[in-house]
């Protein structure tokens, strides 16, 4: 049995309905993602979890017991916010022991626990500021120290690293990991960045307008996905989705990524090129064609296209996948 | 990089704006402070006249604390405004919290129904009022005053700080729930900090009507030990004779504390003001 439960939850804002009944297991340990476009339900979902919203329908368990009615802060879980959200008025030291102090742990027990959160995330010189003397990088580590130091149940990530700069996210990428391996909590994690999802996670929760169209590890996502959607969203570059009728090939849609798509003579695909874009160690070669638009071609190492020659192209028919006229992958 | 946006000609145009209606606000307070150092004389002479040595008189001043409990008078407008401001503030405050923080039916309806007394003036209503303090035995009482300007001053206190708190970031509230603050402890902690330069420009509106306002002391609180600063001054005018002097005496002094108060205020002020638009 898992440590966190969702049973058929639903949530509708007036009319609207944002969440049409997911279900969902976490194990104890794992490292859930949630993962879609804006506006599918993700943060929403999470802020069910947390007790932010209440669910219009269907049960939240956590650790085996039902939880819709109990308030947030007595769920025993940690959030931490895309804004960090960390209280103006108090200390780096007082931010993170608010929660302890609102539970009544003992003065001694507070300074330990946040003494031993700072260390873990190197905080111990800041300490005494208050959230404005910190970098926006600062700020997020402190907000994670915050969560640590309540040593919840279950962790709580909306976003987190959206507000960083590249570097800065990376860096807070692997920090994360590693406090995971560390910390061996249970973590649920909500961002619209299908790379930190693929980093991160051991289960990706793949969602679309409320609904959780694909669960699974990240390769299996990237390798073995249900539909046309699960296909597109997870891997960068995009898939490519060719018409199958003209290439002979099944079903409706072909799906090939675009290392698995070569520019070689006499290739069943004709089109030109339209853009290449050199990054060193890869080189993505953007191709007109008639009648599937505009595909992907990634190439290893440099290589040199000028933009509107023309070329033609092979898929690799082993490493292709199949969708139905509805989006649906044909097995 | 300064100079690519402003030009000599524009700055002296809008310093010219600035300073003539600087001018034109300022010059009723002016009149009035010079005059109430003068002799009677001399202020019907030339009005606009400094008060010179020759005519520098201070029987304004001497009259008026000489004459009934003007001590009395300011500490009874100074508590009829704090009351009244303190009330108007917090009660505001929660509701406007309550209006923009908590979905419920009838929200958006209730924040129009609390915004329709900014158009209708509370004035309209005086006979009822006046019947009600009757009923309540609360005529001639400071309490009638501070209950009546705590209404007066709800509306626009809820209109203005219901959308000040919309600014204030619903992850910073969230945290707070999580971490176990009650919602007063979030209300009193988070947000009321965040919002305090829009209470200081409601508290600056929601005062100075409540100190300058002579319709409701001479209605619900017209008794000698309850007058208001504004209300005791009325004594020098009279239906035949006016001591000029007095009465703008009267009216220099009941300035400075209002003056006190914005000051307190104004930093927090023009933050507020300002607010939207610089950041």
């Amino acid at each position: 049995m898992g440590a966190l439960e969702l049973k058929s939850v639903t949530k509708s804002f007036g009319s609207t309905d944002v969440i049409k009944g997911v279900d969902l297991e976490v194990a104890e340990g794992e490292f859930c993602v949630f993962v879609g476009p804006s506006g599918c339900g993700k943060s929403t979902l999470l802020r069910i979890i947390a007790g932010l919203e209440d669910a219009t329908g269907g049960d939240i368990l956590l650790d085996r017991k039902r939880v819709n009615d109990v308030a947030p802060a007595k769920r025993e879980l940690a959030m931490v916010f895309q804004s960090y959200a960390l209280y103006p008025h108090l200390t780096v030291r007082d931010n993170m022991g608010l929660a302890l102090k609102q539970a009544g742990v003992a003065k001694a027990d507070i300074l330990r626990a946040t003494d031993k959160a700072a260390t873990m995330l190197s905080l111990e010189k800041l300490l005494d500021r208050r959230p404005a003397e910190l970098s926006g990088g600062q700020r997020q580590r402190v907000a994670i120290g915050r969560a640590i130091v309540r040593t919840p149940k279950l962790f709580l990530f909306d976003e987190p690293l959206s507000n960083l700069d590249a570097a800065l996210r990376v860096a807070t990428r692997i920090e994360i990991a590693r406090l995971h391996r560390e910390l061996g909590a249970t973590m649920i994690y909500v961002t619209h960045d299908q790379v930190e999802a693929m980093t991160l996670a051991d289960k990706i929760v793949v969602l679309r307008d409320g609904r959780v169209e694909q669960v699974g590890s990240p390769m299996h996502l990237y390798n073995d996905p249900d539909n046309t959607f699960v296909a597109g969203f997870i891997g960068s570059p995009q898939m490519n989705f060719l018409k199958s009728g003209p290439l002979g090939l099944p079903g409706e849609t072909t799906g090939i990524r675009p290392e698995h798509l070569q520019i070689k003579k006499d290739g069943s695909i004709t089109g030109t090129v339209s853009h290449v874009e050199k990054l060193g160690g890869e080189t993505l070669v953007y191709i007109r064609t008639h009648p599937h638009g505009l595909l992907t071609v990634r190439l290893f190492g440099e290589h040199d296209h000028s933009v509107d020659s023309d070329v033609t192209l092979e898929p690799d028919d082993k490493r292709a996948f199949y969708f139905d006229a509805a989006g649906r992958r044909l097995r | 990089m300064a100079r690519a946006r402003t030009s000599i000609g524009r700055t002296i145009a809008a310093h010219a704006i600035l300073i003539t209606w600087t001018v034109i606000a300022l010059f009723p307070v002016f009149v009035t402070v010079v005059n109430s150092f003068k002799s009677r004389r001399a202020i019907f002479a030339d009005p606009l006249a400094l008060p010179w040595p020759q005519h520098f008189d201070l029987v304004g001043y001497t009259t008026v604390l000489k004459q009934g409990d003007f001590f009395g008078y300011f500490q009874n407008s100074m508590i009829v405004t704090v009351a009244s401001l303190f009330f108007v503030l917090l009660f505001g405050a929660m509701a406007a919290f309550a209006l923009s923080e908590y979905r419920f039916k009838g929200n958006l309806l209730m924040g129009l129904y609390l915004a329709l007394g900014i158009m209708i003036p509370i004035r309209l209503g005086t006979v009822a009022i006046l019947q009600i303090m009757v009923a309540g035995g609360l005529v001639n009482t400071l309490t009638a005053l501070i209950l009546v300007y705590t209404a007066q001053g709800l509306p626009l206190a809820v209109f203005i700080l219901s959308e000040f708190m919309k600014t204030v970031s619903d992850d910073l509230k969230n945290a707070g729930r999580i971490d176990g603050l009650s919602e007063y402890a979030i209300f009193f902690t988070l947000v009321l900090p965040l919002v305090r330069p829009a209470m200081a420009t409601v508290a600056v509106f929601t005062m100075i009507p409540i100190w300058n306002d002579l319709w409701f002391p001479l209605i619900l609180a017209p008794a000698e030990e309850v007058k208001t600063i504004t209300l005791g001054s009325q004594v020098f005018i009279g239906q035949f004779v006016t001591n000029w002097n007095a009465v703008l005496a009267a009216l220099s002094l009941a300035i400075l504390p209002v003056l006190v108060l914005y000051l307190i205020f104004s930093r927090q002020l023009i933050r507020g003001i300002t607010a939207g638009a610089v950041k």
